[in-house]
């Protein structure tokens, strides 16, 4: 896949051109894409002088990267402690059945992405779910509609 | 204007204050981590349009406050009015209007909105009064809830930014040190490690450069207490971070916040544009001659980097892998060089220590555990929320006088702290004071703060499992003790869960645990077994019934439950609209009948079923 790299400029620009500054670019490349795109990842070795061994294992180590496009919708559901033992796993399982993809999966339309964070900090709202940045919670199993149709 | 000298900050201070008192009355609407999920943001939004438009005398839209986490979750959306502490629980946009005309213009109260405490029934207006409050005592939350979340002038207001004025103009680095050493502040993050011993040694290695940081990951999962001090009172953390930099003689700092708190991220860097801005932060704070900058890092979601030697590479823009630590980080941390790492209440404490004094904080709590500890209190408890208490504290007044109980008055069974390197305490322990030594004593921990209540519908294997698969997804994977120690633990749990393990497997756990931790490289792995070992310790007899009897008392563990529909089913069709598999059959006012072979024990219509008609055994 071809990705317009146009914008790589502008995000090498907020930081010094240095190792550093790796984890940082990243997150702003996968703000701006929506994922890490191959391509902007052999650019921000080039850019930076790290070996691009070093950019892909920084890209697959943390949980917060990915190497495959998203949804334009992310789902989050909270399966942290709190979570989990109000019923997190029930309302993952009723998503994942609802939309046929597991945590991790994107929809093939493109439309929709289940992912599990442990803990979002609104464990008082327990079970919560994140779509794209709005929380819910406590979320229902038979909230589901509302979670994938709402905004 | 940038203050050049202690005395333009006291000037400061006595302006903010004169125009705060210029306000009959103060509006605080609580944007905490708990009120915003509730929808709080809209009530501030309405509270400042209707404030607007009514135009009353004595009060202007400026003393409408978007506050921290006020604490009290469960309630949330909500709103308080200062002074006299009026206290409205889960307000709705539309009850705005009324509170302003009720209770801004005059002096009455919304009666509906008031908390009801549950034993009397009676309505409680101010909330100092209330149970949840009236049992707490605040040091490092003190000013959250209480002043704007992003405001310099409202911190100044309060008294802040003049222990930072006391420790530069009156006190030297050594001073410092031993007044923190005197107070006997222990680090907030988990291991307790003595705060002022820190500062001794990073003081006294020879270095051109020392760092000081501060661990925002909040990794545990069930705690939040961080991220409210962090969104909620972003300079309280920033004072104390200048002070230990002065003390060490540090100039670069750094905050280093977990990727999923993107508030934290915004309102820590609103605070330090604040700070420089007022030359409280950057080069030459106060006219003193002192410089210190803080940069913020943002993790990248991995648990392990809350760890310190792995959080000093996630900072540096690497894989966050722990090291060895035959000589510890704050010998050679970030860029190898010496450098102090504590955790954000750790750092929230040490202005309130400056400015009142270490003997002061000494008296507080405990022996050898001198001050309060924040919680996040939450799961099957009644009033979840934000806490602090003193150490010492013990988990009965927590979960009781605090916490009000468990939700639907069911039984108490088991309360988690120390996250996924702690463990589970059962009804036995309820009187245990809640102290660092007490709780790792009882084979649990006192991690950053995260406190779960769980009921009698938790399974003590289930959860045992879901921490083990927890740390497998988050270890590092560089020593093969966690590496494949927990994952094999992990598959332990899932056979005594799937009712496959016999006894021989609870003693190849409990050597394997050991193995995990002696021979792990971090804090990660040498804690990893904590909570299996805890729960079967304290919980044998739930592990053996699912061995022996093939049956987990709580009803959760799917391999070993049914679920059925009970003659009570009114036919609301509300399961049958839930059930991934069409197990469920039957037509509107008709009992429903469930197919056992089509059933995968999703347990998602007994979460919906409003009438108790379906049944797990
Ligand atoms: C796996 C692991 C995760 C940790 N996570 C955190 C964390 O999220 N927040 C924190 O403050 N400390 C965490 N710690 C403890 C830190 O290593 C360190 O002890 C602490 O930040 C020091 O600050 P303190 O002395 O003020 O507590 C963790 C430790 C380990 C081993
Ligand atoms: S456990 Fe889900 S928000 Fe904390």
């Amino acid at each position: 896949m071809n990705h317009d790299l146009g914008r790589l400029p502008a995000i090498f620009k907020r930081y010094p051109k240095s190792p550093e500054s790796l984890i940082a670019v990243l997150q702003d490349i996968q703000k701006e894409y929506q994922f890490l795109p191959s391509e902007a990842l052999a650019e921000t070795a080039r850019v930076l002088e790290v070996p691009l061994s070093k950019v892909f294992s920084v890209s697959t180590f943390y949980n917060a990267f990915s190497l495959h496009p998203k949804g334009e919708k992310v789902i989050r559901i909270c399966v942290g402690t709190t979570c989990h033992i109000r019923g997190a796993k029930q309302i993952q399982e009723q998503l994942e059945s609802q939309l046929k993809i597991k945590a991790g999966e994107t929809t093939p339309d493109l439309k929709f992405s289940i992912e599990t964070v442990s803990c979002v900090g609104a464990c008082a709202k327990a079970p919560v779910v994140i779509v794209n940045e709005k929380y819910h919670g406590p979320v229902k199993v038979s909230d589901y509609k509302k979670l994938v149709k709402g905004k | 204007m940038r203050l050049s000298s202690t005395g333009q900050l006291t000037q400061l201070r006595t302006k903010c204050q004169a125009a705060a008192k210029k306000h009959k009355k103060k509006v605080l609407v609580c944007c905490g981590p708990g009120c915003l999920a509730a929808g709080a943001q809209k009530i501030a939004d309405r509270f400042r349009t209707v404030l607007k438009q009514k135009r009353i005398a004595g009060f202007s839209v400026q003393a409408l406050k978007e506050t921290g986490c006020h604490g009290f979750c469960e309630q949330g959306p909500l709103v308080v009015i200062e002074p006299g502490g009026t206290f409205y629980t889960k307000v709705k946009t539309r009850d705005v209007e009324e509170i302003i005309d009720r209770s801004v213009r005059k002096d009455e109260v919304v009666q509906r909105l008031l908390y009801k405490d549950p034993r009397s029934g009676k309505s409680i207006r101010d909330w100092a009064k209330i149970d949840f409050y009236a049992h707490q005592n605040r040091i490092a939350l003190q000013k959250l809830g209480q002043i704007a979340q992003c405001d310099i002038e409202d911190y100044i207001a309060g008294g802040g930014y003049a222990a930072l004025a006391k420790a530069l103009t009156k006190m030297t680095g050594d001073r410092i040190i031993d007044e923190v050493t005197t107070s006997g502040l222990r680090g907030r993050g988990g291991a307790g490690f003595a705060a002022g011993r820190k500062w001794r040694t990073c003081k006294d290695v020879q270095s051109d450069t020392r760092y000081v940081i501060c661990n925002g990951d909040e990794g545990d999962p069930g705690a939040f207490m961080d991220r409210a001090i962090m969104e909620g009172d972003p300079h309280s953390v920033l004072e104390g971070m200048i002070i230990a930099a002065f003390a060490v003689g540090s100039s670069e700092g750094y905050i280093y916040v977990r990727e999923e708190y993107p508030l934290a991220v915004v309102n820590l860097q609103k605070a330090i544009e604040q700070a420089e801005a007022l030359g409280l932060l950057g080069n030459d704070i106060l006219g003193t001659g002192f410089s210190f900058s803080i940069k913020i890092s943002r993790g990248a979601g991995a648990f392990v980097c809350g760890e310190s030697s792995a959080l000093m590479k996630s900072v540096a823009g690497q894989v966050g892998e722990p090291r060895a630590k035959y000589i510890r980080s704050v010998i050679k941390g970030l860029h190898d060089r010496p450098t102090v790492l504590n955790n954000v209440e750790t750092f929230a404490n040490v202005p309130v220590i400056i400015d009142r004094g270490a003997d002061w904080f000494a008296k507080i709590g405990a022996k050898n555990n001198s001050g309060t500890k924040a919680f996040s209190l939450v799961g099957k408890v009644r009033n979840t929320g934000l806490i602090e208490v003193a150490m010492g504290t013990t988990l009965r007044k927590i979960i009781f006088d605090i916490g009000g109980g468990i939700i639907g008055d069911r039984p108490f069974k088991a309360v988690q702290t120390g996250g996924p390197s702690g463990g589970c305490l059962p009804q036995s322990q309820l009187d245990l004071p809640v102290d660092f030594d007490s709780l790792t004593k009882a084979g649990s921990m006192m991690g950053s703060g995260g406190m779960i209540v769980m009921d009698d519908k938790t399974c003590m294997v289930d959860v045992a499992k879901y921490f083990l698969g927890f740390l497998v997804e988050e270890s590092c994977g560089k020593c093969v003790p966690c590496r494949e120690g927990l994952y094999q633990l992990h598959r332990l749990t899932i056979k005594v869960s799937e009712g496959r393990a016999t006894e021989e497997d609870l003693s190849t756990i409990e050597k394997l645990s050991e193995m995990v931790i002696i021979g792990s490289l971090c804090g990660l792995g040498k804690s990893g077994p904590n909570p299996v070992l805890s729960t079967m310790k304290y919980f044998k007899d739930e592990y053996l019934a699912h061995i022996r009897d093939k049956r987990c008392p709580a009803g959760v563990c799917r391999e070993l439950i049914t679920y059925e529909i009970t003659p009570d089913c009114t036919g609301c069709m509300a399961c049958i609209a839930v059930c991934a598999t069409h197990a469920i059959t039957g037509k509107k006012g008709k009992v429903h009948t469930l197919d056992q072979a089509k059933c995968t024990k999703c347990g998602a219509c007994y979460a919906v079923c409003q009438h108790d008609a379906v049944l797990v055994s």
